[in-house]
């Protein structure tokens, strides 16, 4: 058939509420799916669980982001107090560190804050003017407001369209639709 | 609130009203945004905001013109209305840090209605207060290579053992992580905007600024992640920049300023403050939206709460200055202190400990606690308190200082006041833009409210119990 052959980014179940899908979710990731992902209107820790979706590296960039900024905020004090600019006054120690902390301790929270934010926003390849996932039509009306879904990716290397489908629906899932690429 | 629930030990109020669901609460927070009326209210308070921005233009323009000698700063009282009205609104902004931030990481539930604009009013009481260190300095473009680290052609570099290069540093950095802080929060808002509006180019818009935000669960862990340490790292934020304006002061030699306990208790001054204009915000506000569902009695009442603690904290701040005046055996502390109860400025010093001492002290009576005129009326009075509060550290410290042939008294000028009226009317004006065109409640944020959010199954034994009537009150 005509459809058959369109290309598919994958399918996307819908279900009534977040139990069901977190219980969804499960089944399906130990059916041995891993290029899935589920949407919801709002965070939910057991999903994370659920899909094994557990990044470790923002808060290591958020450390090395603070270890940047110390250096950098303590360096600027240090070199502009002792080397670019030094005052001699009454003979008083040109690295005055305790002095130096203030500064320090601000550039290194500036730093790791916009680590923060912009690894977070990297790692999840955000700013992304256009997905697949929104070509399904209830999700582009209720996934930000009601909707919990389930979408598994066609890249998956056990992805299949017919049995996907039907292990999908045998999951309670109110509806199964395409998603167009 | 109704009188049943409070028999002898009543359950805490939720902190949403029953009967919603994650429709209801979208529909009702976005609709404030999307939905074409707005109140009167809104009209009135926005135009008298307009209005006195552009007293604050014309405050600024003639400044610019004429030099800060329009003010009525001079020797002996050089710091006046600029640095205390930086405090006042520094303080101001303290209080939105606090909620997002400290009670986020406390687990505080009730945080969850008031953060997204007590957040919008940190970042608009941070840029008023930041318009005052840099109009002070009279042409601002001539000061900036003592203010910030530049390579400048007259081969200069900023003092880093001042307490001022510090200030330049934790306002700077606190303006910034709030507004990351804010806007990340923002994101899945926005998003849903994106979704409810009808209209293409809102939602391009909505879209755009929602940068592709589609709640993917990947997604959303590494979000969960990133606001967490975010949190975590705005609550000492927060703590330093109160403590290091307060260094402003006390690393300097005048007595009334060379206090250790300077830093605590300004930062408890300034969440006092801060709370006190939440107040001001929330009580106004969740009657012209009608959002009292949202931003229940139960909030308010621990608002209350806080500013009651927090202002006790400040009250013992006065007596420990007291005591020092007396204890350090000094005769130039012992007549700070002597002069400021007694001296010329003596009305400003005893209508502070009115203000912040005994007003205040309501609050200990559940039936004011809850009365919504007199908590209004009260945390009108406690932000007079608070701009007394700095008033009196900084002139009388200053206008009698170690030689008595020096001392003067300062008078404030049309322009003083004008200046400061007109920063009122930004705060007016940004604020309530910011209702206009963002949710003012965190949508998703109120959607982990509702029952329905709830995952019921073998990992959780409290499945059917609801959780907005949580224990932690």
């Amino acid at each position: 058939m005509d459809a058959q052959q369109k290309p598919l980014y994958g399918l996307m179940a819908e279900f009534n509420d977040v139990t069901s899908l977190v219980n969804a979710a499960k089944r399906t990731h130990a059916e041995g799916y891993r290029r899935i992902d589920a949407f919801t209107p709002f965070p939910v820790h057991e999903l994370f669980d659920a899909i094994d979706a557990h990044d470790r590296r923002l808060p290591l960039a958020v450390l090395l982001g603070g270890i940047t900024g110390c250096l950098a905020g303590f360096g600027l004090c240090y070199w502009v107090s002792v080397i670019a600019y030094p005052l001699n006054i009454g003979g008083r120690p040109l690295n005055s560190w305790p002095s130096f902390i203030p500064v320090t301790f601000e550039v290194t929270i500036l730093l790791a804050s916009f680590t923060a934010v912009l690894a977070m926003l990297g790692l999840n390849g955000l700013p992304m003017p256009y997905h697949p996932v929104f070509n399904v039509k209830r999700f582009a009306e209720h996934a930000s407001l009601d909707g919990f879904f389930l979408a598994i990716e066609a890249e998956d290397s056990k992805f299949d369209r017919d049995k996907t489908r039907a292990f999908l629906q045998g999951l309670g899932a109110r509806e199964v639709n395409d998603i167009d690429p | 609130m109704d009188s049943k629930t409070a028999a002898h030990y009543p359950a805490p109020p939720p902190v949403i009203a029953p009967g919603h669901t994650f429709e209801t609460v979208t529909e009702k927070i976005s609709r404030i945004v999307l939905g074409g009326r707005h109140p009167l209210g809104w009209f009135i308070a926005l135009g008298i905001g307009f209005l006195f921005v552009n007293v604050l233009m014309v405050s600024i323009g003639y400044l610019l013109l004429k030099g800060i000698g329009i003010w009525g700063n001079n020797v002996p009282v050089g710091w006046a209305f600029d640095i205390i009205n930086f405090v006042w609104w520094i303080g101001i902004g303290h209080a939105g840090t606090l909620i997002s931030a400290i009670l986020l990481l406390l687990k505080q539930d009730w945080r969850t209605s008031i953060n997204r604009f007590a957040e919008a009013m940190t970042l608009f009481a941070v840029a008023c207060a930041a318009m005052f260190p840099l109009i002070h300095t009279g042409r601002p473009w001539l000061a900036a290579y003592w203010l910030f680290p530049y390579p400048n052609t007259m081969d200069i570099w900023p003092q880093f053992r001042s307490p001022l290069i510090w200030d330049v540093f934790a306002v700077s950095t606190y303006a910034s992580v709030s507004a990351l802080f804010w806007y990340t929060g923002l994101i899945p808002d926005l998003a849903t905007l994106r979704d409810r509006t009808k209209k293409k180019w809102l939602a391009r818009l909505y879209g755009g600024l929602a940068l592709g935000w589609r709640g993917s669960a990947r997604h959303w862990q590494r979000y969960e992640t990133a606001y967490l340490l975010l949190a975590g790292m705005s609550t000492p934020l927060v703590l330093s920049v109160h403590t290091i304006v307060s260094f402003d002061f006390s690393v300097g030699l005048v007595p009334g300023w060379h206090a250790t306990i300077f830093p605590p208790y300004f930062v408890a001054g300034a969440i006092y403050a801060g709370f006190a204009m939440v107040l001001l915000l929330a009580i106004p506000l969740r009657k012209m939206y009608g959002v009292e569902d949202f931003i229940t009695m139960r909030h308010l009442e621990n608002m209350a709460k806080i500013t009651l603690v927090t202002g006790l904290m400040v009250c013992y701040g006065y007596a420990m200055e007291a005591f020092y005046g007396w204890y350090s055996a000094n005769q130039y502390e012992e007549f700070m202190i002597y002069n400021r109860m007694t001296g010329p400025y003596g009305w400003a010093y005893w209508m502070l400990i009115f203000c912040n001492g005994v007003v205040p002290q309501t609050l200990w009576i559940k039936r004011l606690r809850t009365n919504l005129v007199w908590l209004f009326i009260m945390a009108l009075i406690v932000s007079v308190g608070m701009w007394l509060e700095r008033f009196v550290i900084i002139v009388t410290s200053l206008h009698r200082d170690f030689l008595p042939s020096s001392w003067d008294m300062y008078y404030p000028t049309v322009w003083d006041f004008s200046t400061f009226f007109g920063t009122l009317g930004l705060f007016v004006t940004l604020f309530f833009l910011f209702v206009r065109v963002l949710p003012m409640i965190s949508i998703f944020e109120m959607r982990t409210l509702v029952p329905a959010a709830r995952v019921a199954g073998p990992h959780d034994p409290n499945a059917d119990v609801d959780v907005t009537y949580g224990g932690n009150q």
